[in-house]
């Protein structure tokens, strides 16, 4: 289906300004600072309106006017459009009023908000010519350039960690991308990812195509706002990695106000990690404008990002929002898993153990609670990191199909579990 | 004693092409002078105004970012392969 015309136009330095046609690149030649693409915002609003994207399926093209340009005829699969969730058993474990989950952790087709920006890259791939696109990943986004790049005709070169987990690794292979594990820790990658983009033909998404990539994000922050049925909320916590997606998130919800599709209204930008790597969320405590690059040691291994390349822009809007960072033992991050799943009925990934447990303490400090809704951005999927969940609490018996050993085990039980032998309204015989 | 320092592809049009220097220098600030000395157009690039060097560029020494090693108080060893590499690089002429 066509909607009409594309409104980029071209890319522009965050530092200096400087402004650059189209192209892949990801950062000035003048000062090196990250690029990012600009929109005839303008023309936007004249061309557009709430009412008419309402009518669009709902996936992230349904925003195709605020994304970068693409190519005529390209497919369009329906990522994006995953629910917002009115959350009040966890709220009220959390001791908030409104609490809302936004839950890319059943994102198409990898369950992970990554589709979101690969199918930006993969857009762009497709305008600048590319037949290999590529990636450094800690995880999800192999997951889903694999996937991105199988439906789409790409071939796929991905760069990993040795140590990442196997689920993460059996789903990224399966779709027949080609798999290089590294040594050392995700930096080191990423590090060797710029290198190769200078000598190498590739479209590696999060370096010669990150400004395209990152706009794929800017999605879930529209979403947010049309699912509150176009409000914007009172605050949002969201998992740290490299940096780039709370960022977006905010620009999202500026262009919202500018466009006039939402009521102007501050939102307090706030920002989660693990604190076995927490370079952004320390900066914002110790009110540090510079990071300090950490080595990760964290089961959170999807934010284990030492060196975020988006860091210094993350800490510059979770400050300039009146918004917070705070970060996560291990142990709070399993338990925070938990604790989701068992009020929401939601298995987050280890980032959403992340954003769970540092929304409580968000919420401890009186960070968040402004009257309009809280919304916590659950990024991945729990069955990615399966050796992060808790064993239960009770182990779980292994009975002889007798219905004497049945009996016995519920005669076992204390009254805490008197639900499992209250008769319903109508009698059972 | 001297040190090989790799420059960045978008850089080395400032360094009459050459994709590695050597130099003298023994730290970073006596590096950054040392290059944007005999290479003047590279001051603006990795420099702010007041001579700091700029953010979004990363120096490694055999692969380690420098800031995990002392950062300006690092002294280079006479065989560290000293690389300056952008932050988030990208662009295959």
């Amino acid at each position: 289906m066509s909607f009409g015309p594309y409104f980029e136009r071209g890319l522009r330095c965050r530092d200096c300004g400087k402004q650059f046609p189209s192209q892949p690149v990801a950062g000035c030649d003048a000062c090196f600072a990250p690029l990012e693409v600009i929109y005839d915002m303008e023309g936007i609003r004249r061309a557009v309106t709430p009412q008419q994207l309402g009518q669009r399926p709902e996936t992230m093209w349904r925003y195709r006017e605020l994304l970068p340009a693409g190519a005529e005829g390209a497919p369009e699969r329906p990522v994006g459009g995953t629910p917002l969730l009115a959350a009040p058993r966890l709220a009220k474990a959390l001791g908030v009023r409104e609490l809302y989950i936004k839950n890319d952790a059943v994102n198409f087709p990898t369950l992970s908000f990554k589709d979101r920006v690969v199918a930006a890259a993969l857009s762009k791939a497709r305008v600048f010519g590319f037949k290999t696109v590529s990636c450094s990943s800690t995880g999800n986004l192999a997951n889903a350039l694999a996937a991105g790049a199988a439906a789409e005709g790409f071939e796929a070169v991905i760069l990993t960690p040795a140590d990442l987990e196997e689920a993460k690794i059996i789903g990224t292979l399966v779709y027949g991308a080609r798999l290089l594990k590294f040594t050392g820790n995700y930096d080191q990658v990423n590090r060797l990812c710029a290198e190769i983009a200078q000598r190498h033909p590739w479209g590696i998404v999060n370096v010669n195509l990150r400004p395209f990539y990152a706009e794929g994000s800017k999605t879930v922050g529209y979403e947010i706002a049309e699912q509150l049925g176009w409000r914007l909320p009172g605050a949002v916590i969201c998992p740290m990695a490299g940096g780039s997606l709370i960022g977006k998130i905010a620009k999202a919800f500026d262009d919202v106000q500018k466009l006039g599709w939402v009521t102007e209204a501050p939102v307090r930008i706030c920002g989660a990690q693990a604190t076995g790597c927490s370079p952004i969320s320390l900066a914002v405590k110790e009110g540090r404008a510079e990071i300090q690059p950490q080595r990760p040691n964290t089961i959170a291994r999807s934010l284990a990002i030492g060196n975020p390349a988006d860091g210094f822009y993350a800490i510059r809007t979770i400050a300039q929002s009146g918004g917070w960072a705070d970060d996560a033992s291990d142990t709070e991050i399993s338990e925070a898993m938990g604790l989701l799943a068992e009020t929401e009925g939601i298995f987050g990934e280890t980032a959403a153990g992340v954003t769970v447990a540092v929304a409580r303490k968000l919420i401890q400090q009186g960070r968040v609670q402004t009257g309009a809704p809280i919304v916590l951005v659950i990024t991945g999927n729990g069955l990615k990191t399966l050796d992060a969940v808790l064993p239960p609490s009770t182990p779980v018996p292994t009975l002889a199909p007798k219905i004497a050993e049945v009996e016995a085990y519920l005669a076992s039980l204390g009254a805490g579990d008197a639900n499992l032998t209250e008769a319903p309204l109508a009698s059972v015989r | 004693m001297p040190c090989q320092v790799r420059i960045p592809t978008p850089l080395q049009k400032f360094t009459g092409g050459a994709e590695a220097v050597t130099c003298e220098a023994t730290s970073l600030p006596t590096l950054l002078v040392e290059l944007t000395g005999r290479f003047p157009e590279l001051k603006e690039r990795l420099c702010e105004p007041d001579g700091r060097p700029r953010r979004f560029f990363n120096v490694y020494i055999n692969d380690e970012d420098i800031r995990f090693l002392g950062g300006d108080n690092y002294q280079f060893a006479p065989t560290d392969e000293i690389l300056i590499l952008p932050s988030i690089a990208g662009g295959c002429n």
